[in-house]
């Protein structure tokens, strides 16, 4: 997966999870918390929806990963990849 | 002959949920969209558990848990139930206080109780703005050291006025007083604070009715009047469960019955270590409860009241009088026809905590007698909110701790799980048997409404992670680490 293919896959995660938020705007530096009300349990369903999505397990120590865009990129897309080659 | 109520049933499924509160009902839900086969055993006719209601003749229909919960389950109806569900969420108006030390209204959101803190209570704003504050960080990782009361004697010292103000709607929305740890308090007051408190629009009845065409939709086999007897196990591992007396093959549980019954007879102590069953040992219940129902006459009509009332004739809070079965403070919840759109008709509840040692040891008699008191003291109390209260009502009925241990199987009638001690349980069972899960009211954080149902969806998760190493056996899950 490119890095937009990643970036896209997370926003529709996003868009299901907060459907009342503006996903267009979503500044990859800053954390996700500042600009889309998310609160632990919205983390939750984003752990949930990766694992049902592309099979990917993200270990409770792992979770501050998904703070930002960018950071949730950075930590997925390497991991999709290797996931892409074992199927 | 007696009906067999799992005709039709599989030989096996993915995972058994025992119990359709709204903790097991969430998480069926939950674990059947994310494609695991499901079945939802439930010992009563109704779904729901604690989540219901009933009707009785001439028109009335009374709701038992319905008296409020926070703006959060808005959401959670939305992200794990249907958008109409949460649609139907709307907010109570009045919150009533009526008792020696204050007399008062509020919208019980952060806004207002600033003000009446500020204006009744005299306190400044700093003060009131770092109370709150403190309550909205305290998380679940939080130091366990003070308690309650020594957080209001940290922010309020001697003022028990106010420490009634803020506790007492908390201690009828989990059981929890002062001497529990004050991030017990924190979360549920932060979790109210947040926008108000709210109700279903549609009364439970529809709610549930609701939840059960998803859950049908959604594939979930449900299974009403069977009783979950035991957990099978094979060594360490999830091998099925009986259900009045036929075996289920499964290979995950996820049991939405008291923690204690879940480890004491579903599964039983010899297959837990001895330390972990030292510790089930003193996990405390929380209290339950007593309702009064009271169904106001076809064609009458009783003016606002307020949604919710606190009353009480104790001097102060105190949190042995709450529970004496000498009733002094009583939580009034009245339904107004808005409630059930299409209905003319009203209902009022009294709640009040109670003991089940005050209840379980009466003569058939005694118990009799004490329920026709509970009603007629009850009534008593308010002829003053609503006057010739015993001439517009013709439906009178109690229920004691006694019920609720009878409908919902929790020992002593639990109203609210347990005590904060039992969640690390809840949370360790699937480390002492992989494959056996918990949820539901728990550790007076994960009770309510609101916690009972995100508890189905953690534990949901759980399972599913489980279920998908199972099922990956040959193709290993990817584990995500850098
Ligand atoms: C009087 C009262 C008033 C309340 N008011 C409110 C309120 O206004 N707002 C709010 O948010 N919360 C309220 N609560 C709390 C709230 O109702 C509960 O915390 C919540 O509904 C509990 O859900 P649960 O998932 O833990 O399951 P429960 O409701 O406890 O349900 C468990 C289910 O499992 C079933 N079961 C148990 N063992 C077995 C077995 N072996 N086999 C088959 N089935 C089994 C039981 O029959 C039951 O249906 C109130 C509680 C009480 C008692």
């Amino acid at each position: 997966m490119t890095k937009d293919e990643v970036r896209q896959a997370i926003l529709d995660i996003l868009a299901d999870i907060a459907p009342d938020e503006d996903m267009n705007s979503i500044n990859d530096e800053a954390t996700l918390r500042e600009q889309i009300d998310l609160d632990s349990m919205d983390f939750l369903d984003i752990v949930m929806e990766l694992r049902k999505r592309f099979n990917i397990e993200v270990p409770e120590k792992d979770y501050e990963q998904l703070v930002s865009m960018a950071s949730c990129i950075q930590y997925l897309q390497p991991i999709l990849n290797d996931r892409q080659l074992a199927s | 002959m007696k009906r067999n109520w799992l005709k039709g049933a599989r030989s096996a499924y993915d995972v058994v949920v025992v119990g359709s509160g709204l903790a097991g009902m969430t998480a069926a839900n939950l674990l059947s969209k994310l494609g695991h086969s499901v079945l939802l055993v439930e010992h009563h006719y109704n779904l729901g558990g604690l989540a219901t209601w009933f009707k009785r003749k001439g028109g009335h229909i009374l709701d038992i848990s319905l008296h409020g919960f926070p703006a959060g389950m808005i959401k959670t109806f939305r992200k794990y139930w249907t958008k109409e569900m949460a649609d139907s969420v709307i907010r109570l108006k009045s919150i009533r206080f009526d008792n020696p030390q204050f007399q008062l209204n509020t919208t019980f959101d952060r806004v207002d109780f600033t003000n009446v803190l500020r204006e009744r209570f005299g306190v400044v704003k700093e003060v009131i703005d770092e109370f709150f504050t403190t309550a909205r960080s305290m998380n679940f990782y939080d130091e366990l050291k003070m308690t309650t009361r020594e957080m209001f004697e940290k922010f309020f010292p001697g003022r028990k006025d106010v420490w009634r103000f803020l506790m007492e709607p908390i201690t009828y929305a989990n059981g929890s007083t002062l001497d529990d740890p004050a991030l017990t308090y924190g979360i549920v007051f932060s979790n109210f604070m947040d926008k108000g408190v709210f109700t279903f629009k549609g009364g439970t009845d529809q709610l549930i009715k609701k939840m059960k065409n998803e859950l049908v939709k959604n594939g979930v086999d449900i299974r009403t009047h069977c009783l979950v007897e035991k957990v099978h196990l094979e060594g360490k591992a999830v091998r099925g469960v009986c259900i009045n007396g036929q075996d289920i093959g499964c290979r995950s549980v996820l049991s939405n019955s008291n923690i204690l019954n879940t480890v004491h007879k579903l599964v039983g102590d010899k297959h837990f270590s001895p330390e972990f069953i030292r510790e089930v040992k003193q996990v405390r219940l929380n209290n339950s409860s007593c309702q009064v129902y009271i169904g106001i006459k076809k064609g009458e009509t009783i003016d606002n009241a307020g949604d919710l009332l606190f009353t009480s004739v104790a001097d102060e809070y105190n949190t042995e009088k709450i529970l004496d079965k000498q009733v002094t403070s009583r939580t009034f919840s009245f339904y107004y026809p808005e409630i059930r759109p299409g209905s003319d008709r009203y209902s009022i509840v009294s709640s009040t905590n109670a003991r089940y040692e005050d209840w379980a040891n009466l003569t058939e008699t005694q118990y009799k007698k004490a329920k026709e008191n509970l009603i007629q003291t009850t009534l008593d109390v308010l002829e003053k909110y609503v006057p010739d209260i015993r001439k517009k009502a013709d439906y009178f009925e109690a229920a004691t701790p006694k019920t609720f241990k009878r409908y919902t199987l929790a020992p002593g009638g639990t109203s609210f799980g347990t005590k904060f001690e039992g969640l690390k349980i809840s949370r360790n069972l699937p480390k002492e048997i992989p494959g056996l899960f918990h949820s539901g009211s728990v550790g007076i954080i994960m009770s309510g409404w609101l916690g009972a149902a995100n508890y189905g969806v953690i534990v949901a998760n759980e399972v599913d992670k489980f279920m998908r190493t199972l099922k990956d056996e040959t193709q290993p899950l990817v584990t995500a680490s850098v």
